[in-house]
């Protein structure tokens, strides 16, 4: 086994103990980053000398047991759509090619302090908008399951890197499943925590009132020590909740004896795929036999939360794409005449399809004479999904799912069709809808490709998802699943 | 224009925009001075608008919104939220502007003011907090220029819009308006008044309508008022140029209007035919806001004496003219200077006309503030006390005044006043040093029989009967020339 199969905690203590230095452990994910990083094509930028300066400061700290954290000398990896200080920070879009922030994200500040170690820039959808990371602005990221096979998205770069070998962990972003999915997709646990949990300071803005940072780990413990690492309030964001953070781990092997979890019949869409609806069934039978009592319930406006999330999602992000006009900083269309042809062709030529589509419905939908019938409406329908959650945990602790109706598909399959892709999120979007979190841990492979199943807890609840994600990991081995990318390694 | 105004009815409503004095801005810690700190000095990541940051709002700012809604008779809801205003500007680096729109802070209040002693009152629609915007600076003329730059010191600094109804009838109704909510905005600190450099800034919405009628007519939004003066005279020349239209078979267009000073005329800017769609909706960065009744009553219970409350106080304290009192009372520092004054012990009628007459014409030439000349009550009270002595003519009290004014310091000139308005001539002194010596026989005998202090009574009485005004020197030498 070498060092970049392993775990944070493993790892964590290796380091403490001195068997391994922080350098080592860095210099062995960068060569896997050389060895198989042009085939995953995960990330954007390798930042390979901050890293390794981190790593010798980490290892000073641990030489000298000085303020030894749990991610001290930790390698990770941050999506592309978060600010690190003089660091080339795109979300994957042509249209920050080349900016470098001045600042760094709240998140990216509280790693530092824990001195862990940054990888580099992961590849992402484009402005984190897409489900199968085939929107970058730069390249699509393959599936270390299946090179052919997308990797999900939005934050598919860091699902890569984490199911390849090309990092320990990852920070990702999620709008609408953008963890969770593409999470599944490669088989490591990803968790999108309630919005107000972690810090939105320095990531860049898709939508705002849905964004979320959260863990993208091998497992669910490391899941639950980078959370702790990044959770709390931040007075530079007035979104993030002054709720006390508690400790995770504490209660993680607590196990589900007694807890009442819900399968909400509306979840298991037209269109899954029989092995994956198998493979939940599975996972829920294994949950009832560690003591769980299983009940069916309804979430009844599931089925509009998609159409509610594309009103929603692109009207926020066609407001918070107008600042990339080419006025201050990233790309600048040459040749324009005036004020409004540098505008557009700036826009044209910076961003992609799918972006232009988002902006261009999130204007119509905020457009006088539409917003009643679009943007309200759709506000309308996020309460009654809030109110679903709502009366559903009335009844039960947790609700399980799917975080994907499908596994990965191929590269290709469904670029011609947005509405097929947007489909995808059918089960993670409610989640990002209701306020609530969820987490998605592997359940298994279907035709050799991963399956995760969806944990969704009540808003701040992450100590929940995370503890009944733990029982059902504890009791599986389908985390311990490598991809042939990096089981190729060992 | 009374022909016109029986014929057609102005209808005039007014936003003005004053700038906030807060120390930072108003979703980030930076310094809001930027008229005189270096180009972009006074920048961040928020103000910035860069990917990633988010805005923190600055409760200093809320708080002289409702201070100032308060003041302006407003209710004030107990729940608000901020929205964006979605468009794009070079100045405008987030391509939206954090604005209030469907709930601000306040609405529904008055302002009350008079014109030449005629009491009006003017609806406020609302109040509300919005961020200012960066300031381009082009390279030649805008058309033309081949660059231009943007400055984003401004660019964040806290900005309240305050809104009138469509109450005002004519152009002096609209200049007395905006000079009495100047006034209440200086009153309680929540704007400078500065109205050339922008901090506080107006624009008219003017639209004529037949007389009777109660239908709206097209409104012309006019812009780039920077004084009083063109406040009323844009508002005067919209109405001449309307009614012509009008009169002429034409119509209107709905349009925003620059008022150029130098020409005396307002120019077409753009035409509102397609009204812009800033696509409003709620701020998701920003939580809605409770406005606490307990804040708001904190608020209320600091508020100052308001104009109003002053000039009737000056009316019924020192016994000054309405009209008076309410050109006293048009700013904080005016009225300060004059209760300063009165204080000190010169008389209310007499002060009050040097500051409104005098003085008042003096500072309006050079476009100065009372506050910022070198003349302070001290020096009216004493002036004013010369006068009143007898010492001092009308006239070199004009002259001793204009010497004060116009020196980095009065002392030397009103010293000079008071030397000039002693008795030193030994022939206007004989006659008083003979009246002393007639009356006061016994004090002429000790001085004789060699009591020095003797002298010294018959100079104080000589000194009482000039009323303070004779050369006590001269006197001393006098006396005893006399008495010898």
């Amino acid at each position: 086994m070498k060092l970049f199969h392993r775990t944070i905690r493993d790892l964590h203590q290796m380091l403490r103990d001195r068997e391994i230095s922080s350098v080592e452990l860095t210099q062995s994910v960068l060569d896997q980053i050389q060895a198989v990083g042009d085939r995953t094509k995960a990330y954007l930028l390798v930042t390979k000398e901050l890293a390794l300066r981190q790593a010798h400061a980490a290892d000073e700290r641990l030489r000298s047991k000085r303020d030894v954290r749990p991610l001290t000398g930790i390698p990770i990896a941050l999506k592309d759509v978060l600010c690190v200080k003089e660091v080339a920070s795109t979300a994957g879009s042509k249209i920050l090619k080349g900016f470098t922030p001045p600042y760094s994200a709240t998140v990216v500040e509280r790693l530092e302090a824990e001195g862990a170690v940054f990888l580099g820039k992961t590849n992402c959808d484009e402005f984190a908008m897409g489900s199968s990371n085939e929107n970058s602005g730069y390249w699509p990221v393959h599936n270390p399951w299946g090179l052919d096979r997308v990797p999900g998205g939005s934050s598919g770069g860091s699902a890569a890197a984490v199911a390849s070998g090309e990092a320990i962990a990852a920070l990702g972003s999620d709008t609408g499943g953008s963890i969770r999915q593409p999470a599944a997709l490669t088989g490591i646990v990803g968790l999108k925590p309630t919005y107000g949990r972690v810090s939105r300071y320095g990531l860049i803005a898709f939508a705002s009132s849905l964004d979320q940072i959260g863990p993208m780990t091998r497992d669910v413990v490391d899941s639950a020590l980078l959370l702790q690492a990044i959770a709390g309030h931040d007075p530079r964001d007035s979104t993030s909740s002054p709720k006390p953070v508690p400790d995770y781990l504490a209660t993680l092997g607590d196990g589900v004896k007694g807890m009442r979890l819900g399968v909400p019949k509306e979840y298991f869409v037209a269109g899954m795929e029989p092995a994956v609806e198998q493979s939940i069934r599975d996972a829920i039978r294994l949950l009832e036999q560690q003591g769980a009592s299983i009940e069916e319930v309804s979430l009844p406006h599931s089925d509009v939360a998609l159409p509610a999330y594309y009103i929603i999602a692109p009207a926020e992000a066609s407001s918070n794409l107008a600042r990339y006009d080419g006025v201050r900083y990233g790309y600048q269309a040459e040749g324009a005449r005036n004020l409004i042809e540098e505008y557009m062709l700036t826009r044209q030529q910076g961003f992609g399809a799918e972006v232009k589509r988002r902006i261009m419905l999130g204007t119509y939908a905020l457009s006088s004479g539409y917003y009643d019938a679009y943007y309200l409406q759709a506000q309308k329908v996020r309460t009654l999904i809030i109110d679903d959650f709502k009366r559903a945990f009335t009844k039960v602790d947790a609700l399980l799912g799917a975080t994907s109706p499908t596994v990965a598909f191929p590269l290709g399959a469904k670029t011609q069709d947005p509405v097929a892709m947007y489909l995808n999120d059918i089960i993670t979007i409610p989640a990002n809808l209701g306020n609530v979190c969820a987490i998605s841990v592997p359940c298994g492979l279907a035709d050799g490709l991963p399956v995760g199943l969806q944990v969704i807890a009540p808003g701040f609840r992450e100590d929940l998802a995370l503890r009944i994600a733990f029982a059902f990991e504890a009791a599986t081995e389908f985390h311990k699943a490598q991809s042939p990318l990096m089981g190729a390694a060992a | 224009m009374s022909a016109i105004a029986t014929k057609y009815e102005v209808v005039v409503g007014l936003e003005v925009h004053a700038q906030v004095l807060t120390q930072s801005k108003m979703f980030c810690g930076c310094s809001t001075d930027y008229l005189t700190a270096p180009p972009n000095a006074n920048t961040c990541p928020v103000c910035l608008g860069l990917p990633g940051s988010l805005p923190v709002i600055n409760r200093r700012a809320v708080e002289a919104t409702i201070r100032t809604a308060l003041a302006l008779n407003c209710e004030i809801p107990e729940f608000s939220k901020f929205d964006r205003k979605n468009y794009f500007y070079p100045d405008l680096p987030k391509g939206y502007q954090i604005s209030q729109y469907d709930l601000p802070f306040s609405r529904r209040g008055h302002l009350d003011f008079d014109v030449r002693g005629a009491p009006c009152r003017c609806g406020i629609t609302r109040v509300h907090l919005e961020e200012d915007t960066g300031k381009l600076l082009h390279e030649g003329a805008i058309h033309e220029a081949q660059s231009s730059l943007v400055n984003f010191n401004r660019s964040g600094v806290p900005l309240m819009e305050i809104v009138s109804e469509p109450d005002l009838r004519s152009a002096d109704e609209a200049r007395e308006y905006v000079m009495r909510l100047r006034a209440i905005l200086q009153y309680i600190g929540v704007n400078n008044g500065d109205m050339e450099s922008g901090q506080l800034r107006c624009d008219a919405n003017v639209s004529l309508r037949p007389a009777g009628s109660s239908e709206l007519g097209t409104k012309v939004e006019v812009k780039n008022m920077n004084s009083f003066r063109a406040i009323h005279r844009a508002i005067e020349y919209e109405v001449v140029r309307q009614t012509e239209v009008l009169d002429s078979g034409g119509r209107l267009t709905q349009e925003t209007r620059g008022w150029n000073d130098a020409r005396g005329l307002t120019v077409s800017q753009r035409t509102k035919e397609f009204a812009e769609d800033y696509r409003y909706f709620p701020e998701p960065d920003l939580p809605p806001l409770d406005v606490s009744r307990h804040w708001v009553e904190e608020i209320r219970a600091g508020l100052p004496e308001l104009p109003a409350a002053r000039r009737e106080r000056f009316v019924a304290a020192y016994g000054l003219t309405p009209y008076d009192a309410s050109l006293l009372t048009s700013t904080r520092p005016m009225a300060e200077f004059f209760e300063e004054t009165v204080r000190l012990g010169g008389p209310a009628k007499a002060s009050a006309n040097w500051i409104l007459g005098d003085f008042s014409r003096l500072l309006n030439a050079d476009h100065k503030e009372i506050q910022e000349s070198s003349i302070k009550p001290t020096h009216l009270q004493q002036l004013l006390h010369l006068v009143e002595t007898g010492g001092l003519s009308g006239k070199m009290a004009k002259q001793t005044f204009d010497a004060m004014y116009h020196a980095p310091d009065p002392a030397p000139a009103l010293a000079e006043a008071k030397g000039s308005s002693q008795i030193s001539g030994d022939a206007e002194l004989a006659g008083l040093v003979d009246q002393v010596i007639a009356e006061n026989a016994k004090s002429v005998a000790d001085f004789k029989a060699g009591k020095e202090q003797a002298l010294k009574f018959l100079i104080g009485q000589a000194m009482k009967l000039s009323r303070g005004r004779a050369n006590p020197q001269r006197l001393d030498a006098l006396l005893r020339e006399k008495i010898v």
